[in-house]
């Protein structure tokens, strides 16, 4: 294991002298963020690289219309909200779900099969579930919604917030910030997608793309990985996670999700309007969308709390640059998702310090 | 929230199956991986088997899962 940990560091070490200027890797992955900050990964690191969290965790992307949205669906007397838990405490306009957890029109659950179960179990009640995450929980939410139109169960419907993660990472070059040098991709969602969904990426703009699994050696590997690519001045796709992760994915989940679901453009929070970056139910599935069913119009919202997540989110700032940052912004008084969120990056500087986390 | 939990299938029926992970049971399904088959180690993620997974490679991820859950029961800063 040392060895791994060596040949890793002489190929950061390499690629700094050979880049002869700071080197930003990007990780869009929650996960990732939790366990680099865990581990204490960064401080590790050579000072000319710099890690980045990207938009990785799907509670922090999802708009705040989105919220809004859903809570506004909460106040229907015949509505019963079905969300995961990570979804509770992110902030709206007007509280959040946690606060209205209290007038019982809001269950926690821990998948759409259970969200289902619910309309099965309460017919006078419409569930909605607030179908969010990226392409690892997406075919969950098509499996659902697909059963739901083979049992005739009406009364169940989803809010898409599934988000697709190469379309961000597209946006996040060419719009938002042109200092990243090279990603980090996540495993899981890579499991679904394949590693050869990044080729876009690494041909598109020349960046290099690496995928690892979330144990420290795999991120310590990739992180390598990724540098050698920069020291040869090359950019291609590769996986380190060869356990579970191969270059055409989980096919049957990617024909789950392309039945379901078709390609929308979408809003994210920091990113804005994104083509094609969002997955919305297809015309024959309409009866299950909760968007056509409550004729619910996504308008994103002034956030006028001085939040700086999105440039967070970009890479574009770190959480202490935002003056809400450790002050009225702590994860029992969160203003921004970066903060509510078990992964979120501001969540992490705060609980292991700034000298952790450089 | 993309962190899958490698879990072994103890109970299957059709794409119905009972998992186990580090001695918790729930339920789960199979749709979309057909060929999983009973006794299998599997990714579980959202209620869902959606990979493979060996041995080895599931011991690391339990060990980072039990720590993932230390830091999420961190109630305070960490010093250091």
């Amino acid at each position: 294991m040392l060895e791994q940990i060596y040949k890793a560091q002489r190929l950061m070490d390499a690629a700094c002298k050979k880049m002869g200027r700071p080197i930003n890797i990007m990780e869009v992955c929650g996960t990732h963020t939790v366990s680099i900050f865990r581990n204490g990964i960064r401080p590790t690191l050579p000072k000319r690289l710099k890690l980045l969290s990207g938009p990785g965790c799907p509670v922090c992307v999802t708009d705040q219309s989105y919220i809004d949205s859903v809570l506004q669906l909460a106040d229907h007397d015949d509505c019963l909200i079905a969300t995961y838990g990570d979804m509770i405490r992110v902030p709206g306009k007007s509280g959040s779900l946690e606060t209205k957890q209290s007038s019982t029109n809001v269950k926690i659950v821990l998948s759409s099969e259970d969200a289902l179960q619910l309309a099965k179990d309460i017919p006078d009640k419409t569930v909605v579930f607030v179908a969010v995450g990226f392409e690892t929980t997406a075919p969950a939410t098509a499996v659902a919604v697909k059963e739901a139109a083979a049992e005739g169960v009406d009364n169940f419907c989803i809010l898409s917030g599934h988000k697709l993660v190469v379309p961000a990472m597209r946006t996040l070059l060419s719009e938002k910030n042109h200092n990243i040098d090279a990603f980090l991709c996540p495993g899981h969602v890579s499991v679904i997608i394949g590693f050869g969904a990044f080729a876009e990426i690494v041909e598109g703009f020349g960046r290099p793309c690496v995928v690892a699994g979330f144990e420290p050696l795999q991120i310590i590997e990739g992180l390598g990985a990724i540098c050698q690519q920069l020291a040869e001045g090359k950019a291609k796709v590769q996986s380190i996670y060869t356990a579970v992760v191969t270059k055409q994915g989980n096919t049957t989940a990617q024909k789950i999700i392309g039945e379901c679901f078709e390609a929308a453009d979408g809003y994210w929070r920091g990113l804005g309007l994104i083509e094609k970056s969002t997955l919305k139910l297809k015309d024959k599935y309409s009866r299950f969308d909760a968007v056509r069913r409550f004729d619910i119009s996504e308008i994103p919202a002034e956030d006028k709390s001085g939040c700086r997540c999105g440039e967070v989110l970009c890479g574009l700032i770190e959480p202490p640059e935002c003056k809400l940052f450790e002050k009225t912004c702590t994860p029992d008084t969160a203003v921004g998702p970066c903060m509510v969120s078990s992964e979120g990056t501001c969540a992490a500087w705060f609980k292991y310090g700034r000298e952790r986390c450089r | 929230m993309c962190l899958a939990i490698p879990a072994r299938i103890i109970e299957l029926e059709g794409d119905r199956a009972v998992v186990d992970a580090m001695g918790n049971r729930w339920k789960a399904k199979t749709t979309l991986l057909p060929k999983a088959k009973l006794g299998d180690l599997v990714l579980i993620h959202a209620g869902f088997a959606i990979s493979i997974v060996d041995e080895e490679e599931a011991k690391k991820t339990w060990q980072l899962i039990a720590e993932i859950n230390d830091f999420r029961d961190t109630p305070n800063k960490v010093s250091g």
